[in-house]
């Protein structure tokens, strides 16, 4: 049980992660998380106006399925299984995060001034929120994939277009977390 | 009910990330700003032994649940679309703290904080599927 509670370290993560993989595609299907973005669209209606949404979502149940398997194991995480949720972080990122503003750094996964139900109804709040989830809906079906479909997938079955968008992952993060957040806060 | 076996990968998958802490936001601020080293044990580690199982897909000594071989979907290929996509995704990833698999997990930690970016996200793969023809690749 302690196990089940404790924090897991890079060198379990990695490998389930790597597992997790291993039986999406035993299971016949192509291991990715962002082109469901795609089916929600088209499930919401998104055909009507554009062709390019014109698809049969029914053939996607699969991975419907198992983005609803996120939705209930991220709540069975965060009810059951993340009773401490202190990041143990190095003292230099705390102290820099503090510096702009940032409290309570590590304490918890997500810091209270991004991810608190306040801040959600702060205009500004709301727009970084809408806007970073505009950038990652693009970006990603504009790249053809995310963490899971080019970092894992793409880079380790040695694919040369997976590499490129890796680069711009960390392009894009590095000026996200080294030039904006701290023009932000 | 074939597929529920999908919803069993999903709530485990869940569960991996969100206990090895790779749904957090202050795990990616450091990873970006090279002040960990957790994040690139995990993506790294993740690689390294999947490598391992595509070549093992690519010989043929595992084949799918229904006997097929294991071809991995090949990637777009176009050097602006995967680098400039891949830059945006970027950025909202390293101000959120979100990307694509794990912005649903977080729904059950934050969920109104979640669900905005999850709504953002939609729109984003709306947008792209509205100019999508007129983009260079």
């Amino acid at each position: 049980m302690d196990f089940l509670l404790e924090p897991w370290p890079w060198f379990i993560g990695g490998p389930l992660i790597a597992l997790s993989l291993f039986l999406y595609f035993y299971f016949g299907q192509n291991f990715g998380a962002s082109t469901n973005f795609e089916t929600l669209c088209t499930m919401a209606g998104a055909g009507k106006v554009s062709d390019y949404f014109k698809k049969d979502w029914k053939q996607r149940d699969f991975a419907l399925l198992f983005v609803m398997g996120l939705i209930i194991g991220g709540f069975i995480s965060a009810y059951f299984l993340v009773p401490n949720p202190a990041i143990d972080l190095n003292p230099t990122t705390v102290e820099e995060l503090t510096d702009i503003g940032f409290s309570n750094v590590g304490e918890t996964y997500f810091p209270a001034e991004i991810f608190s139900d306040d801040v959600v109804f702060s205009l500004k709040g709301f727009l970084i929120l809408i806007l970073s989830g505009v950038l990652i809906g693009f970006g990603t079906r504009y790249a053809g994939g995310c963490t899971s479909g080019h970092a894992i997938t793409g880079l380790s079955s040695l694919q040369l277009p997976s590499l490129l968008a890796v680069i711009g992952f960390f392009i894009g993060g590095i000026i996200a977390t080294w030039f904006i957040i701290p023009i932000l806060f | 009910m074939k597929n529920i076996k999908f919803l069993l990968l999903g709530i485990f998958f869940a569960i991996v990330l969100s206990k090895s802490q790779a749904i957090s936001w202050y795990r990616f601020y450091e990873m970006f700003k090279f002040q960990s080293f957790h994040m690139y044990g995990i993506i790294g580690g993740a690689v390294v032994i999947s490598a391992i199982i595509m070549q093992l897909f690519k010989s043929g000594k595992i084949k799918d649940i229904n006997g097929n071989k294991i071809v991995p979907k090949p990637k777009k290929k176009g050097v602006i679309s995967t680098i400039f996509g891949g830059t945006l995704f970027g950025l909202g990833w390293g101000i959120s703290g979100a990307c694509a698999a794990p912005v649903f997990v977080i729904l059950g930690f934050k969920f109104l904080p979640a669900l905005i970016i999850l709504i953002g996200a939609l729109i984003g793969a709306f947008l792209y599927g509205l100019i999508a023809k007129k983009l260079p690749n």
